[in-house]
């Protein structure tokens, strides 16, 4: 396998780790914003006790995927930061008020007491994926060309197109599921009854708005829509549906675990069955992996250095997990 | 507003924010383990009390360190994408490093702010030591990146112009990278802990003469003055640095606008770049030739040795300078006032603890002094003799509007955060029983 397809490769682990971590702690702002009945407090508790010690860690894994891109593929975040500026400014806006919201608002987490930053806390967090959502979108939609290395927009606002609105919401509605099942695993009783009900309600609006963008990709994007059904993706696409499906029967019989395990496999599966679509455009039609690679040197550098960062990382991963993911007696 | 002016201009306002944070991020893990250290052993409760405190200030200010931190990575391309463009496979070793290192420290940062009860006392010492290390280290690798950009190596140039024949660790050879990592990492240092210390000066001059507030100034006057008196001896070293890869910037931080043999150091003064004139300036003989090449009678370069087109904003450079250097001497001065009247006859001496509070903000002033000296040192270019700003800069024309966007971003995320500071730092002590913020951080879950 070519260097560059492995490194590609790898940028998109990070992208499905973001996802499947980062993703849920957006899902649990979204919660927060919308967090009603009489166990409100409680419920905003839960996701705050849930988030506080792993939401950096989860983070980085953005940071990892840019900087893996500037790295490996220079060409490819230049066009991107040109052709995508306005989005990229709004993702950064919403991702500094979450995160800034989430501390500032401090301990007291009922929205009398955390006052504005409470509510800015849940707003960015509903924003911020569909932004990010919208972003993947666009590089899949052909919104922008880059010819010669220069980047051409049609209008101010490529990434408004109808695909990524659809993926934009899509992403929204995954975080807030992933989120609500993680939480069954986390709380118990009545709360673990309020986040089923959400997760349940959260898993129809994903398969509604998937049933909504599949023929919206066939129609605006059928160079995606092919690749979806191409030998490479078809496999791991019919798996994430598969995934999907197992995770909301769990979820209606109450096995929270093997729906939180389901539901982790669904959104991976998903967003690489469309690393797989896309592959080998990083923009598509016009930037590949291939021609907008860095440096065999450079390549190599990234491959090799990231088995011995993760010897490191994972240990501590593990270690943060266990201490905060196990339930204390 | 013209897009290169607006794009400087935003790239200055999000990197001079997050400097201040990242300096946090490198310091107060330090901090914090040294008060939890003597309370371990100790066994008295007002250092426990100071590395909880420290512990809920640093919560804040790391995430917002994170969340700035990540903003610049994406800034990096939509101000300076034929910058990343360019050179993204040289520069993205150092930067896919420090993503380790701060990979890291954010995992036991989450152990460290919120292992208080779940973990040994013991097991929580420990989960800090990464994170202090982790933090200085991600620091030292980030400076690799602009220590080539100062003097980039470890390449060729193909027949099209571009980076050919790549060292991926290119940016550490550069020799810069020591100099730059050493010095900046000492003013984070000398600016948090100087910052620190005139919180706890001020809760001793408003008489709340207790064990919590004398330990505090003296574990921050600790870290202060030993960084603060090595300061200097790093600065020289940076400074010869430049000598000898960017003789323009000394001479611009200098103002010296004759090459001459013998060539006096100058305190103060304001330079006029048209006239060539540098007025109201003192002048040590023989002064600038002994630092830079420690020798009195050496030749040092002046700025119309070089094209006027290739020279930096000389008021801003000399300027900065003198700001920067002012200020780091009047720390040392502090600390050494410190120690001296802690030896002599206590420290709670009115005049002091007023110094140490005026003194409070001069660190950081000194740190973002001091990149203003290497940033605007380094102008016109992006890549030190290889690509201008103006090339590098986006083709996008509405930056005026996101360095509006972030300008107030930045600016609304600052006020508030200088006031929950405030209001940690009037709480007292967290065991005081006054302190309406809960102990255990976050409510649990049932």
């Amino acid at each position: 396998m070519p260097l560059e397809d492995l490194v590609a490769g790898a940028g998109l682990v990070g992208v499905i780790l973001y996802g499947v971590l980062g993703g849920a702690d957006f899902g649990g702002g979204v919660w927060d914003l919308f967090a009603g009945g009489p166990r409100r407090d409680e419920q905003r508790a839960a996701i705050a006790h849930a988030m506080g010690p792993v939401w950096e860690a989860n983070h980085v894994w953005l940071i990892f995927v840019i900087v893996l891109l500037f790295t490996a593929f220079p060409p490819a975040f230049a066009a991107l930061s040109i052709g995508l500026f306005g989005v990229f400014h709004f993702v950064l806006l919403g991702v500094s008020l979450r995160g800034a919201a989430f501390v500032f608002r401090g301990p007291h987490v009922a929205h009398g007491e955390a006052g504005h930053w409470g509510t800015v806390f849940g707003v960015a967090s509903v924003i911020t994926p569909v932004l990010l959502g919208m972003a993947i979108g666009a590089v899949s939609a052909s919104s922008f060309r880059v010819r010669d290395g220069q980047v051409q927009v049609a209008g101010a606002t490529p990434w408004l197109a109808p695909v990524s609105l659809a993926i934009g919401a899509l992403a929204l509605a995954l975080c807030a599921y992933l989120a609500a099942v993680y939480l069954t695993v986390e709380t118990r009783g009545e709360l673990q009854e309020d986040f089923r009900r959400r997760a349940l309600l959260a898993g129809t609006v994903v398969v509604g708005l998937a049933a909504l963008t599949l023929p919206l990709l066939k129609l605006e994007t059928p160079h995606l829509w092919r690749g979806l059904l191409s030998i490479r993706a078809a496999p791991v696409v019919v798996t994430g549906v598969a995934a999907a499906l197992l995770s909301g029967w769990a979820l209606l019989r109450r096995r929270f675990r093997p729906a939180r395990a389901a539901a982790i496999v669904q959104v991976s599966l998903l967003l690489a069955g469309w690393g797989l679509a896309q592959y080998p455009y990083l923009i598509y039609p016009d930037v590949t992996i291939q021609d907008s690679a860095a440096p065999p040197a450079t390549l190599r550098f990234v491959l090799y250095s990231l088995p011995i960062g993760l010897v490191i990382l994972v240990p501590s991963l593990w270690l943060l997990l266990r201490v905060f993911k196990t339930r204390q007696a | 507003m013209d897009i290169l002016s607006a794009a400087r201009a935003q790239m200055a306002v999000s990197l001079g924010f997050h400097m201040v944070l990242a300096a946090t991020g490198i310091a107060m893990p330090l901090l914090m383990l040294m008060a939890e250290g003597l309370w371990l052993r100790t066994g008295q409760p007002h250092y426990h009390d100071l590395a909880r405190k420290w512990a809920k200030a640093s919560g804040l200010l790391f995430a917002l360190g994170a969340v700035s931190g990540t903003a610049l990575s994406f800034e990096l391309g939509l101000l300076w994408p034929r910058f990343m463009g360019f050179a993204g496979g040289i520069v993205g070793p150092a930067f896919a490093l420090e993503g380790f290192a701060f990979f890291v420290e954010a995992i036991f940062l989450g152990l460290y702010l919120y292992g208080w009860d779940r973990l040994s006392p013991l097991a929580h010492w420990l989960a800090g030591i990464p994170v202090a290390l982790s933090g200085l280290l991600s620091g030292i690798l980030v400076c690799a990146v602009n220590a080539w950009m100062q003097a980039p190596v470890g390449f060729e140039l193909d027949h099209s112009g571009r980076l050919t024949n790549i060292d991926p660790l290119a940016t550490f050879r550069s020799p810069f990278w020591l100099p730059i990592a050493i010095h900046s990492s000492l003013s984070c240092y000398i600016a948090v802990a100087f910052a620190v210390a005139g919180v706890y000066a001020a809760g001793l001059l408003r008489g709340r003469r207790d064990a919590y507030h004398r330990s505090g100034l003296t574990i921050a006057m600790t870290v202060a003055t030993t960084t603060a008196l090595l300061q200097p001896v790093s600065g020289d070293f940076s400074g010869r640095a430049a000598a000898r890869h960017q003789p323009v910037k000394l001479a611009a931080m200098e103002a010296l606008f004759d090459t001459q043999a013998g060539a006096p150091l100058v305190i103060g003064g304001i330079p006029d770049a048209a006239s060539g004139e540098l007025r109201f300036g003192i002048e040590i003989p023989y002064g600038l030739s002994l630092l830079a090449a420690h020798d009195p009678h050496a030749v040092i370069q002046g700025l119309n040795d070089f094209p006027p087109d290739e020279w930096p904003n000389v008021l801003w450079t000399h300027l900065a300078f003198q700001v920067m250097v002012g200020c780091g001497f009047a720390l040392i001065g502090l600390g050494l006032w410190f120690w001296w009247a802690r030896w002599r006859r206590g420290v709670e001496h009115r005049w002091l603890l007023r110094a140490l509070v005026a003194g409070a903000p001069l660190g950081f002033v000194a740190l973002e002094a001091g990149w203003v000296v290497t940033e605007v040192g380094r102008q016109p270019w992006t890549i030190y003799g290889l690509m201008r700003t103006a090339d590098a800069v986006t083709p996008v024309p509405d930056v005026p509007i996101s360095l509006a966007l972030f300008s107030a971003l930045y600016l609304g995320l600052g006020v508030a955060l200088v006031g929950l500071l405030l209001r940690l730092a009037r709480q007292g002590p967290p065991g005081a029983g006054a302190t309406a913020v809960p102990e255990k951080g976050v409510a649990h879950a049932p």
